[in-house]
């Protein structure tokens, strides 16, 4: 069992301090009140801000609690600012790999899209923001299902919903896929969902590595799948490099 | 095959972005810094030059570490700019003489005032299809002649230079004052006032009316041409282009064709209509401006509607009201609510643009009832974009005599999705988004490759153009009809707030 790790608690005291009193004080003021070197401090203060604990007023230099830390308990990342966020690197993913690219998080078990990029062959296409798809049959919902325990949690018990013969059916085959999902870093729908269609995914990752959201392409499954019926090689790298370029922009340590 | 990308520098109000694209048009690598907004005194707004070249010597090499290339590996770069701010700097030392004077600073509101009424000020608009406004280049350059001692004479020996931001970078990149190469292109000259619109050169009537050395000015140059090889920053790379920021976004949405209009949505927004080789005088309001020029071919002319505050509406509910956290969530706050609840948001904040033109206007929040709440002023800040845009097509379909069939949009609020809808409502027209969203830096490296043949031609580049999202019209004509009204009434509300000489 290893020993309490300094930093955090370091952190977790700065932030009572700022919680007390008036409630802005200035690094010299956090350093001494700890009995902490001047970059210590700062350090701490820096990683604070990066992640929205703390803010710094732009005039004083002074440091208080961030707004962040009000909103722990709803959604960490507005669903339109992941969009605002992911749109050029969606785009790009679609152009690479010539699919459609959806955006998704979860959303009261279910995997509710977020952005939608068409097809790029001018087709007739429709958005689809908006709608909500399974978790357990899609690419995207199985990996929120596999990083995100509140996902994971919202899944009822029993018998899944089958939508063909390739569906997920039983909580015991979840896990194990879960599991191997992990493993890879990714995920695919091979007919799970529809007849002839499949789908690839991979997570987006936020400050400290958590799942905030899928991203992933879909198409036939004459294109997305080599005779095998497993998801070609290419594609996979094209949408799991997608999306660890959203999550470096929204500050997700490189993995 | 050692060259394989293009790069496009988006020398923007706010920051300045590097960009990487591939043969296929896609985005490769993003680079990006922002710079300090100056507000000196109210109305004033300035960039330090210096600092925005400091910040492209950073991101440019980032931009290629990042897609782990070297300089030999880029076949050209574009530059895109902002449009109209105006640096002047000592050509022998490198150094601006003074803060750039960024297009939305109103120093010069007095001084267009009086240039305005001048019984010659009919010329103007003549010979360059503009109307004497503080944003244009030239009132600033009067400006700051006047106001800056001794400078006239070093101008007039040719000693300070002048130029928009694409001059003074390729100017810095291709070795400043160590034969750096002093010049622009067709469309940022074009907003200039100083600029022929026909015959494309320095108009000597124009030089005089304004009274601007010539000796200061760059040579004007079509919009995609080999200006010269970097000698800093990406040695040897060829600069190959060099377009508006505006103007960019038209050639990156490939609107190639007499009667294609696109519109970027940012922190005010710009639609643009091609109308081909013949200048088209607005009746409505609309400026006539160059579109591009590619190579030694005849220039491409285009109307423009500009409005002044859409995205810039968004900041200020985050920043002045502290309503939202970060502006994508203005649609998360809209979407509480099902309509605007009877109340309308204009944002003449100073002023209306395109295609009221009234400077004495300003905001307004009508329709207030205890009923209203922040989603519904939420949606009227949304709603205000799409009005806004609905009163310059309606402008530009009478001034062209076309009809606007589709509109391809561009920028960061196209991830707004509300927003587009209800654009492609108020329009009754289908709202296109293309693939890549950074228009404005691919309009530059699409001129840039074309001029260095990295793709062949026009034809070329719009098989790159992919549509990525469309919105349908699916307001009821009726319902459309009677918040067209209402918005009217209340754009007629800003009217005559301010009075002349109160400020």
């Amino acid at each position: 069992m290893p020993g309490p790790v300094q930093s955090i608690e370091r952190a977790a005291a700065i932030l009572r301090l700022l919680a007390q009193g008036s409630g802005r004080l200035g690094l010299s003021e956090i350093a001494n009140s700890l009995g902490l070197a001047r970059g210590t401090a700062h350090g701490i203060l820096r990683t604070l801000q990066m992640v929205g604990f703390v803010e710094q007023d732009e005039a004083t230099g002074k440091y208080q609690l961030g707004a962040a830390l009000l909103h722990l308990g709803t959604s960490y990342l507005d669903v339109n600012e992941l969009r605002s966020r992911a749109i050029n690197w969606a785009d790009a993913l679609a152009a690479r790999s010539g699919e459609a690219v959806r955006i998704g998080t979860h959303l009261q078990g279910k995997l509710l899209v977020v952005h939608h990029v068409f097809r790029p062959d001018d087709t007739l296409q429709t958005l689809d923001v908006g709608v909500l798809l399974p978790m357990h049959a899609t690419a995207m919902g199985k990996v929120l299902l596999a990083y995100d325990a509140n996902a994971a949690a919202a899944v009822p018990d029993g018998d899944l919903e089958p939508f063909s013969r390739r569906t997920i059916r039983t909580a015991k085959e979840l896990t194990r896929a879960l599991s191997g999902i992990r493993e890879v870093g990714w995920a695919a729908d091979v007919e799970e969902t529809t007849v002839g269609e499949a789908s690839v995914a991979a997570p987006i990752r936020g400050y400290g590595g958590l799942v905030v959201g899928a991203m992933g392409i879909s198409g036939p499954i004459e294109r997305l799948c080599d005779p095998h019926n497993r998801p070609r090689p290419d594609l996979v790298t094209f949408v799991r490099d997608a999306a660890r370029a959203v999550s470096r922009d929204l500050g997700a340590p490189r993995w | 095959m050692a060259e394989r990308y293009v790069m496009s520098i988006d020398q923007g109000t706010t920051s300045t972005r590097c960009i990487l694209f591939d043969h296929g048009g896609r985005l490769v690598s993003v680079t990006q810094r922002e710079h300090k907004q100056h507000f000196p005194r109210p109305g004033w707004v300035e960039h330090d030059a210096t600092e925005i070249w400091r910040n492209l010597e950073q991101i440019g090499p980032k931009a290629l570490a990042q897609a782990g290339i070297g300089s030999g590996e880029v076949a050209a770069v574009g530059i895109a700019n902002q449009r109209e701010t105006t640096v002047l700097w000592d050509r022998h030392t490198g150094i601006p003489v003074t803060r750039a004077v960024v297009w939305q600073d109103t120093r010069t509101d007095m001084l267009v005032e009086e240039l305005s009424r001048r019984p010659d000020a009919y010329i103007v608009e003549e010979l360059c299809g503009l109307h004497v406004a503080t944003y244009f280049s030239a009132p600033t350059i009067r400006w700051l002649l006047d106001h800056t001692p001794g400078l006239r004479e070093r101008a007039e020996r040719g000693d300070v230079l002048f130029g928009t931001m694409e001059s003074w970078l390729i100017w810095k990149l291709t070795g400043g004052p160590d034969g750096g190469v002093h010049v622009t292109d067709v469309t940022n000259a074009s907003r200039t006032l100083l600029m022929n619109i026909n015959t494309l050169s320095w108009d000597d009537t124009l030089l005089d009316f304004f009274g601007v050395p010539r000796a200061m000015l760059p040579e004007i140059r079509p919009s995609a041409q080999t200006y010269g090889a970097a000698t800093r920053v990406m040695p040897g790379v060829r600069i190959a282009a060099a377009l508006g920021d505006q103007q960019a976004a038209l050639f990156g949405q490939t609107c190639f064709a007499v009667g294609e209009a696109k519109c970027t949505y940012g922190t005010g927004s710009f639609l643009l209509l091609n109308t081909g080789h013949e200048p088209i005088r607005s009746t409505h309001g609309l400026l006539t401006t160059v579109g591009y020029q590619i190579g030694d071919e005849p220039a491409v002319y285009a109307l423009e509607g500009s409005i002044a505050i859409t995205g810039a509406l968004v900041q200020w509910f985050r920043d002045g009201l502290g309503l939202i956290g970060t502006a994508p969530e203005i649609e998360t706050m809209a979407r509480t609510v099902d309509d605007n609840g009877g109340c309308y948001i204009v944002p003449a904040f100073s002023g209306l643009f395109a295609p009221h033109w009234r400077s004495e206007a300003r905001g307004i929040i009508v329709g207030l009832t205890s009923y209203i709440t922040k989603g519904h002023l939420a949606r009227a800040v949304l709603e205000a974009t799409g009005w806004q845009t609905r009163e310059v097509v309606d402008a530009m379909n009478a001034d062209s005599g076309l009809n606007l069939r589709t509109l391809n949009v561009d920028g960061g609020m196209t991830a707004n999705n509300l927003l587009m809808q209800f654009i492609a409502d108020v329009l009754n027209v289908p709202v296109v988004r293309p693939m890549v969203a950074e228009t404005v830096s691919l309009g530059a490296a699409y001129a840039a490759g074309l001029a260095v043949g990295y793709w062949p031609d026009l034809e070329g580049l719009r098989r790159n153009w992919h549509r990525a999202a469309q919105w349908l019209p699916a307001m009821d004509p009726a319902l459309r009809a009677r918040e067209y009204d209402s918005w009217q009434r209340a754009v007629e509300r800003t009217f005559d707030w301010i009075k002349p000489h109160e400020e």
